[in-house]
C-alpha cells in the first residue's frame, strides 16, 4: 500500500462519500512505551502505572497525539500527504490501555477552489468517540 | 489559577533537525502502513526530497526541548493535572528528513470554566525551515484540572 492509491477528483466526490476505515491493533502498554519515546512524549502519566494512579487514574491512558498520528494516517491514505491543508481534532475522551481505535471519516462539504472538508474520529472497540476533527484538504 | 500575565508571552525558538531514524521510529510505533515514511527511496517516488514528516510531527519537534513541558513549567502548572484539549495544524511546504526546522511559541489565551476548576491554555507554534520557508502552524489546546 502506498500513498496516492486512488484517483481522486474535485468533480469525482461527493458529500456523503466515506473513507476506507481504519483499525489499529489493541494499544498495548509496549505501543505506549514506543510512542513515548518516538514522538518525545515522555509524560509519565502513559508510561508509568504508579504516576498515573497517584494523578487520580485507574490506570496509565493513551496519548491523545498517538491517536491523532491514527487519524493522521487515515488521511493520508485517502489523498496524499501533500494534498492536506487544515487537521484539527478534540480529544473528547481518554482512550483506555488495551483499546481497540478503529478511525473513520467522511466528505461533508465541498468549497470553491477544490477544496472538501472531513469530518473524521477516531473510536473504541465499544463504539465511543475519543477524538472528533477535521480535515481540509485539496483534490485536483 | 495560572498567571494571565503569560498570555502573549513568546518562549524561546528552538531549532532542531529532522532525523530519518526518528521518522522511522515514529512510522514504526504508530503502525503506519505507508512505506513513504520509513523508506527514502518510497518517498523520493513518491515526489519527496526525503522522507517526510507525518502531519502530526511538528508537535514532536517541538518537544526536543531541555524540558519539553517548558511552557507548562514556566506557567506553573502541575503537569499530573494536565489534559490535551485539542490540536490543530495548519499545513505549508513539506517537513522531510535533513530539514533544520525553527518553531516558536507563544500563548494565545488562557481562560476558565466552572469557576475556575478547569483552566485552558491554548499555545500557537509557527514553523520555518533552513530555507525561510513557512512549514505551517500547530495550536495546541491544554486542560488543567484545578482541585475543588
Amino acid at each position: 500500500m502506498s500513498t496516492a492509491v486512488n484517483d481522486l477528483t474535485y468533480a469525482g466526490v461527493a458529500v456523503g462519500d466515506t473513507l476506507p476505515p481504519l483499525t489499529q491493533r489493541a494499544i498495548s502498554r509496549t505501543t505506549l512505551a514506543l510512542f513515548a519515546g518516538a514522538s518525545g512524549d515522555h509524560n509519565p502519566i502513559h508510561i508509568d502505572i504508579d504516576f498515573a494512579k497517584a494523578a487520580g487514574m485507574p490506570d496509565v491512558f493513551a496519548h491523545g497525539m498517538l491517536n491523532m498520528a491514527y487519524l493522521g494516517h487515515l488521511v493520508t491514505a485517502w489523498v496524499p500527504q501533500t494534498a492536506v491543508r487544515e487537521f484539527s481534532t478534540r480529544f473528547v475522551a481518554i482512550t483506555q490501555i488495551h483499546a481497540v481505535v478503529t478511525c473513520t471519516g467522511r466528505v461533508v462539504e465541498k468549497h470553491a477552489g477544490n477544496l472538501v472538508t472531513l469530518e473524521i474520529q477516531a473510536a473504541d472497540q465499544h463504539g465511543d468517540v475519543k477524538l472528533a476533527g477535521q480535515a481540509l484538504v485539496a483534490l485536483p | 489559577m495560572i498567571d494571565r500575565a503569560f498570555i502573549g508571552q513568546s518562549f524561546a525558538p528552538l531549532t532542531v533537525e529532522v532525523e530519518a531514524g526518528r521518522l522511522r521510529a515514529f512510522a514504526r510505533a504508530t503502525a503506519q502502513r505507508d512505506p513513504i515514511y520509513s523508506d527514502t527511496a518510497a518517498a523520493q517516488a513518491a515526489g519527496y526530497r526525503n522522507i517526510p514528516a507525518p502531519l502530526t510531527f511538528l508537535f514532536t519537534l517541538d518537544l526536543e526541548r531541555d524540558d519539553p513541558f517548558y511552557f507548562i513549567n514556566e506557567m506553573k502548572i502541575d503537569l499530573a493535572r494536565v489534559l490535551h484539549g485539542e490540536q490543530a495544524f495548519t499545513y505549508g511546504a513539506p517537513i522531510c528528513a535533513g530539514d533544520q526546522v525553527t518553531l516558536i511559541s507563544s500563548v494565545e489565551d488562557i481562560y476558565d470554566k466552572k469557576g475556575g476548576a478547569m483552566e485552558f491554555v491554548i499555545l500557537k507554534t509557527s514553523a520555518q525551515n533552513q530555507l525561510g520557508e513557512d512549514l505551517g502552524t500547530m495550536t495546541r489546546t491544554i486542560v488543567v484540572r484545578n482541585p475543588s
